[in-house]
């Protein structure tokens, strides 16, 4: 039987001379009609023009197709070479033979428009609806999708939906045309974990039930474990390997496959927490958060405040010297609000953060989480690192010069790094110079507030190491704020998890990874993707974050505590 | 000089500095008195001659050359665009980066008043303070001026305030650093890019301006020359002396040319979402 | 709606700031005010007359209660007497009117006629020949002011063509509209030529920041065409900056009135202010300026009003 599409030695360059500039260098694969590949890489490896060649759209992104064939299986039962195809076949070949969804959910939706308006123009272009049939037709499929209360979100426009639920209109939209194979690309990367895994239900489900072929690239090769038939693993525009999912992921060939299952943290539920927790009994903590309440007034003018947005309601946690405390929870839980206020960042309402200090007159640091952000681009290193001592009185001498060149040198960066500027250094580099930065002070405490989320996965795992090694050797407490189970699991000794501005549940972090107690804790770590979880049916779930936003002078109730370990506390949820 | 060499390869750039570049080279002789001719004595016998070897550009109805007179207004010209738009993007970066910098409630008084001065069209607000004050050279850099640094103030409060949100304004935060550190470092050393870019473009708009305030007699007074007035006095004269008219409109339209050229072709250099695009 | 409702509120504190500003810069001209008003005649006036000319026109009391009366009057119209025409200010701007507002109109719709197709035109071919065409055009354009262009305009058409423009009449547009346009047809290429340039600039780099939009991936990922992507997806959006400099420059339009007014010797608003000023005729500066800032400002409203028709986040407000 011949596959539903076929790439030959496939080339892709961009810029004037694309033969000289190939960002993919012949890759070749095929795929069955019904069947799903997922193609892994980190970004440069070429998998998102590989995946855009296949419908053309790498022509609007500076692309050529410089070499190679991909032959399509269309619908009526010809065959077409997409890449010597003219626009008014491809115009075919896009929606009704191809669909896609894209990464960015916030941007792929045209603001002008409502949502109804762009399914039914898929309809309309590809299936002939028009009117009240076109308007049913968008109907049904957000009804398929599962957004509740269809029939009154077709007049929403994209900016009064959550990012979830655009991902989801943007589904609707590309099956809206029947194609024969879907691809996917990154579409829950930019998604909270649990609503990744919705996203993920949702897809294998729609792929069960039209018998669609799709193809799912990702940076996450835990993620393709539980959706893909094949696995495709490209490193800098070739392919290292590919075959069965169970193959590649349980014998893996190549070296580059082997370094991503075994080096890039991949969560394990608890079994890889670090063993040398520093917390005794009679050692006193350097920083003790007592009921941390942090409030943003919304709609505050002429005629009062119409409320505040609870960020963060009553945290208490401490943390001891050389040990690390990660916080976890998803955008908007306020783990970031937290971290901000234990440095003065945020003004909080209420609420006791008592350090204890003995080396430093500033000891508590901040690494933040996006290395371009954080490093002003005008500024050369050296003026970098000696910002935070100039400011602490002290002069660009010597004895400084030579303390930047010692950080310089154990963070992993050469000295002669001093006179380079910030845009001349990778994303690893620039997040390594500003743990330099943050060590300039002799600071107690580190607070790393999503601080390797954006460097590629291969990477986060050498920073990672880097930062347990200089844990060790200052002695540094760290304060880690993260999103992703499986990069918190290497680093954290105790891990607190937060939801809608509450830590739910605390403790020691194998405890809490490994025997979640509160709902929402097990909701959470079900969600994680994993090597091992594969084909997992992930349950549809559309459980919304609860609104923030109280009344004015609303106090919630003062929270209970059962212990479920000896060092293991969780909250306990009103019965509903 | 980075900057200069990277001008010079930008295709538009190339040639807006090189008009920019003969423009001053113009002005700097028209100041040492390096004239073809006097510019101001007038030649009885000479009046009203079309171009020629002598008169590289005619004379005028008072037997004065034209290339002499446009090589003295475009210094005038000069001057009073350069010291209006110093003094606009002085007071202009002042106030939109304190404004940005402060916040509520003095962001909003400031930003109301420089709304209060936009609400009047730029030649209008030149045309009110010159009815007070009365023309001259003085008053056009004033009026100029004062049109120009509330589009300073907007220029520079909008990126000041998301510099002011970037990571490492709230990094310093943490280390402690000094308001003027912050200030000096952190926010206008990001912002000297597009500053460069408006100022050059408001030396276009500037130029355009005191040449129309000349134009309507309001701007440099006679026997001053200036380009405005050149071109003013040439209209009811351009059946008989067209070259009159043309080399004043050229050598205008020429300045400003150079200016946006310049203005557009740095804008280019220095924002790197646009590179590339239209090189 | 907290954008609006902040827009409007903002409205007429601005108008009352402009108000202000007009209202004290004329008390700031030198010399005391009957000077100013009579000219050399002044020197005549015995000091009881100088007195009781002062207290006719309010000016012997202090300045905010001056003020106060000034705003009292603005309230019902009135603007004062105007010197040279010996009428109320009111009635001489609301003649000269009609004239400047089509002025500023035509022009205006010349520009965006011109403007907006070339721009997009330019951003679909964007480094082809015909896009470096529109972009040459456009600098030159506007670099071109309006006085320079005025005149080469008169210069062409008297010497090659034998024809000169009429000038100094105006005939209303509902009186004659073919002897209307032929008037006021050159002076508005005048005055819209540089604004075209302007509006295709605009367009053209909003047009190309759209187009390299996620969301016009999106719509070709599902098949829409080039035309239906560019007019459909992309314009909607490009649009947005377009009508922020519409505002902005229709202010330009009224201020360059002035100027194309003096070379087609027009009697509109832009001749009243020079006028004005040359005659030291203040209250007609003063409500000239006034007059004109207001419509500058209400426009400028009405331009708040059109983002939020163009852009449901503006009009629903975000989540």
């Amino acid at each position: 039987m011949t596959p539903l599409l076929s790439v030959r030695d496939l080339r892709v360059g961009f810029g004037s001379d694309p033969v000289a500039n190939e960002v993919v260098r012949g890759v070749s694969f095929d795929l069955a009609a019904g069947q799903t590949l997922g193609i892994v890489g980190e970004s440069g490896s070429g998998k998102s023009v590989t995946a855009l060649s296949i419908n053309r759209l790498v022509d609007f992104g500076g692309g050529r197709i410089t070499s190679g064939s991909i032959m399509l299986q269309r619908a009526d039962g010809t065959a077409l070479d997409v890449t010597g195809a003219n626009e008014h076949a491809l115009r075919h070949v896009r929606g009704r033979d191809v669909g896609m969804i894209f990464q960015e959910p916030m941007t792929s939706l045209n603001p002008v428009h409502t949502i109804g308006a762009q399914i039914e123009e898929a309809l309309r272009i590809n299936r002939g609806l028009r009117g009240q049939a076109a308007r049913n037709g968008a109907l049904a499929m957000l009804d398929r999708v599962r957004i509740p209360d269809a029939k009154s979100r077709m007049g929403y426009y994209p900016h009064q939906l959550s990012g979830g639920m655009r991902q989801r209109v943007m589904i609707a939209m590309a099956l809206a045309s029947s194609p024969r194979l879907l691809i996917a690309d990154e579409p829950t990367t930019a998604l909270d974990v649990t609503v990744q895994a919705q996203i993920m239900a949702l897809l294998a489900e729609l792929r069960d039930e039209t018998g669609m072929a799709m193809i799912f690239i990702t940076h996450d090769i835990g993620l393709v474990a539980g959706i893909a038939d094949r696995i495709m693993v490209m490193q800098s525009g070739l392919v290292v390997e590919q075959g069965d999912t169970a193959t590649v992921l349980d014998t893996p060939q190549h070296d580059y496959t082997r370094h991503l299952l075994s080096a890039v943290p991949h969560f394990t539920a608890g079994r890889a927490t670090r063993t040398d927790s520093p917390r005794t009994e009679d050692s006193d903590p350097v920083i003790t958060v007592d009921d941390l309440v942090v409030r943003f007034s919304i709609g505050r003018g002429l005629f009062g405040s119409k409320g505040a947005v609870h960020a963060v309601d009553g945290v208490d946690f401490d943390l001891m010297p050389g040990e690390t405390l990660g916080i976890v929870g998803e955008s908007g839980s306020g783990k970031s609000t937290t971290a901000r206020a234990v440095l003065d960042l945020n003004a909080r309402k209420r609420g006791q953060i008592t350090v204890r200090s003995s080396r430093s007159r500033r000891p508590i640091q901040m690494v933040f989480q996006d290395p371009f952000a954080s490093l002003n681009p005008r500024l050369n290193v050296e003026a970098l690192l000696a910002e935070p001592a100039i400011a602490n009185g002290q002069h660009k001498d010597e004895a400084l010069r030579e303390r930047m060149k010692f950080l310089l040198n154990r963070v992993g960066l050469p000295e002669d790094a001093l006179t380079r500027y910030p845009h001349q250094f990778s994303g690893g580099q620039r997040q390594r110079l500003c743990i330099a930065r943050a060590l300039m002070l002799n600071p107690e405490v580190v607070v790393l507030d999503e601080a390797v989320s954006a460097l590629d996965v291969s990477v986060q795992a050498k920073v990672l190491d880097l930062l347990i090694d200089l844990q060790r050797e200052f002695g540094l407490a760290y304060l880690f704020i993260s999103h992703d189970m499986a990069v918190v699991e290497r680093i954290a000794h105790r891990i607190a998890v937060m939801f809608a501005g509450q830590i739910v549940e605390i403790g020691a972090a194998q405890a809490v990874l490994s025997d979640p107690q509160h709902s929402y804790t097990k909701r959470l770590i079900s969600a994680v993707p994993a090597v091992e979880r594969r084909n997992q049916h992930f349950a549809i779930d559309t459980t919304q974050v609860p609104s923030l936003l109280r009344p004015v002078g609303y106090e919630p109730p003062k929270a209970q505590w059962r212990q479920a370990g000896p060092d293991h506390h969780v909250r306990l949820e009103a019965v509903s | 000089m980075r900057i200069l060499s990277a001008l010079f390869r930008h295709p538009s750039g190339r040639i807006g500095v090189i008009i920019i570049g003969l423009y001053l080279l113009a002005a700097l002789l028209a100041a040492l008195g390096l004239t073809p001719h006097n510019a101001l004595k007038m030649f009885a016998i000479d009046r009203m001659k079309p171009p020629s070897s002598t008169y590289w550009m005619g004379t005028d109805l008072l037997g004065r050359d034209t290339f002499s007179r446009l090589m003295l207004g475009i210094g005038q010209s000069l001057n009073i665009a350069f010291a209006a738009v110093a003094c606009a993007a002085l007071a202009g970066t002042t106030i939109g980066l304190l404004s940005a910098w402060w916040g509520a409630p003095w962001d909003g008084l400031m930003m109301r008043i420089m709304d209060v001065l936009l609400a009047f069209p730029a030649i209008l607000l030149a045309l009110l303070i010159i009815a007070i004050v009365g023309p001259g050279t003085f008053t056009s850099v004033t009026a100029i001026a004062i049109v120009y640094t509330p589009i300073f103030a907007r220029v520079v409060r909008g990126p000041a305030l998301s510099l002011k949100q970037r990571d490492f304004v709230d990094a310093a935060r943490t280390f402690g650093s000094s308001q003027r550190y912050v200030l000096t470092r952190h926010l206008l050393l990001n912002l000297v890019a597009p500053l460069a870019v408006q100022v050059t473009l408001a030396l276009a708009w500037a130029l355009l301006t005191e040449a129309g305030l000349s134009f309507l007699g309001l701007g440099t007074q006679p026997p001053t020359p200036s380009l405005g007035l050149m071109l003013a006095e040439s209209k009811n004269l351009m059946q008989q002396a067209p070259w009159l008219m043309l080399f004043p409109a050229l050598t205008i339209m020429l300045g400003i040319l150079g200016f946006n050229l310049t203005g557009d072709a740095l804008r280019d250099i220095l924002d790197p979402r646009t590179q590339g695009r239209t090189a | 709606m907290t954008y609006l409702a902040k827009r409007l509120l903002t409205f007429p504190l601005i108008l009352l700031g402009v108000s202000v500003l007009v209202f004290l810069s004329i008390r700031l001209i030198p010399g005391d005010a009957i000077t100013a008003m009579l000219g050399t005649e002044a020197g005549m006036l015995t000091p009881d007359q100088r007195a009781s000319l002062a207290a006719y026109f309010g000016i012997d009391k202090p300045i905010w209660s001056q003020y106060l009366s000034w705003l009292g009057g603005l309230f019902q119209g009135d603007l004062g007497i105007s010197k040279i025409y010996a009428k109320p200010v009111m009635t001489v701007i609301l003649e000269r009117f009609p004239l400047t507002l089509e002025l500023a109109l035509l022009s205006m719709v010349i520009a965006l006629t011109i403007g907006v197709p070339l721009g997009v035109l330019a951003a679909t071919r964007n480094g082809r020949p015909s896009d470096l065409g529109v972009r040459l055009l456009a600098m030159i354009g506007q670099s071109t002011p309006s006085f320079v262009l005025g005149v080469l305009i008169i210069f062409v058409l008297s010497v090659y063509f034998g024809f000169v423009p009429a000038m100094g009449t105006f005939t209303p547009l509902f009186q004659d509209p073919l002897a209307n346009l032929g008037q006021l047809i050159f002076p508005a290429i005048t005055l819209g030529f540089a604004f075209a340039a302007s509006v295709t600039r605009i367009s053209r780099s909003a047009m190309l920041d759209v187009l390299s939009e996620d969301y016009v991936r999106t719509a070709r990922a599902k098949g829409v065409s080039t035309m239906s992507v560019v007019w459909h997806h992309a314009l909607p959006n490009a649009l947005i900056p377009v009508v922020t400099l519409s505002g902005v420059e229709f202010g330009y339009l009224l201020g360059g009135a002035v100027i194309v007014e003096q070379i087609f010797a027009l009697p509109g608003l832009g001749r009243l202010v020079l006028d004005a000023i040359g005659q030291r005729d203040y209250a007609l500066v003063q409500g000239t300026v006034l007059f004109i800032a207001f419509n500058f400002l209400v426009v400028n409203l009405l331009v708040d009003l059109a983002y939020a028709v163009l852009d449901p986040r503006i009009r629903l407000g975000g989540r």
